[in-house]
């Protein structure tokens, strides 16, 4: 297919991301990189020095918050997508008023329990919802120990078992690896049986 | 008994098990998990009493902060 036809057919999608840090912001970009129509980000958090060693911002929006700061330099890339940011602690009735029309929602959580809360939120609540979740990323190299898994409609990216901690902190080209994976898996679902 | 479990083929002794006993066959010790049976989620509060038969899909996700 080519890129003209493919953004033709993202152009009407609508993807929902939780969370803009490094899965989320990374995610979004490159889902904004070839066309899907409309993403609706959400985060409550603000940027810190220390986010800048693998999400998608820069030394000058440090302070700023991050779902509006990641709208603002999706816009850069692609002013042509609809994003539509939320500054907010998504929790499970939020989950479902906000994502209710996604296509895909991407689970871009840091932490553990916030993956729990979203993945149980939309098993339940959500159950026709794809949701594409990113576990494992910790540290630096083994690359090939990152994969997609299937169990049913929720796809599982990362390796599974690096955990994040002081001496295995999260790193731009593992975490990179698994944001990107996500939305590579997003296309796959959207442009399913297209090929 | 034969189940699948995270998408691999396995086979136990037991002729059914509760989550609760799988988790400790399988050494999982892990706290936080999202456990689906055929597709629906099994809540923590039912781990002793769910119940795993042959030929289920059983699926056991280990939730590990980073992103």
């Amino acid at each position: 297919m080519k890129f003209e036809e493919i953004k033709l057919l993202l152009g009407n999608k609508t993807v929902g991301i939780a969370g803009c840090g490094g899965l989320g912001s990374n995610c979004a970009v490159a889902l904004a990189r070839v066309g899907v129509g409309k993403l609706i980000i959400c985060d409550f958090d603000i940027i810190v020095e220390s986010n800048l060693n693998r999400q998608f911002y820069f030394y000058n929006q440090i302070g700023l918050k991050k779902a509006p700061t990641l709208k603002a330099n999706i816009h850069k890339i692609n002013p042509k997508i609809d994003v539509i940011a939320y500054n907010i602690k998504l929790d499970s009735s939020s989950i479902v008023a906000l994502f209710r029309d996604c296509d895909v929602i991407v689970e871009a959580f840091d932490r553990a329990d916030m993956k729990q809360m979203i993945l149980e939120t939309v098993l339940v609540e959500m159950p026709n919802t794809l949701i594409v979740s990113g576990i494992g990323m910790a540290g630096w190299g083994n690359s090939n120990t990152i994969r997609m898994s299937q169990y049913g409609k929720l796809f599982i990216c990362g390796d599974g078992v690096s955990e994040v901690s002081e001496e295995e902190p999260p790193l731009s080209p593992r975490v990179g690896i698994v944001a990107n994976m996500q939305a590579n898996t997003v296309l796959e679902i959207l442009l399913k049986d297209k090929k | 008994m034969k189940i699948r479990l995270n998408n691999t083929d396995e086979a136990f002794d037991e002729e059914d098990l509760t989550i609760a006993e799988l988790l400790l066959l399988k050494k999982f010790t892990f706290k936080m998990l999202i456990i689906k049976i055929n597709g629906n989620l099994v809540k923590q509060e039912n781990y002793a009493s769910a119940a795993i038969h042959e030929g289920d899909d059983v699926m056991v996700l280990h939730l590990i902060s980073g992103g």
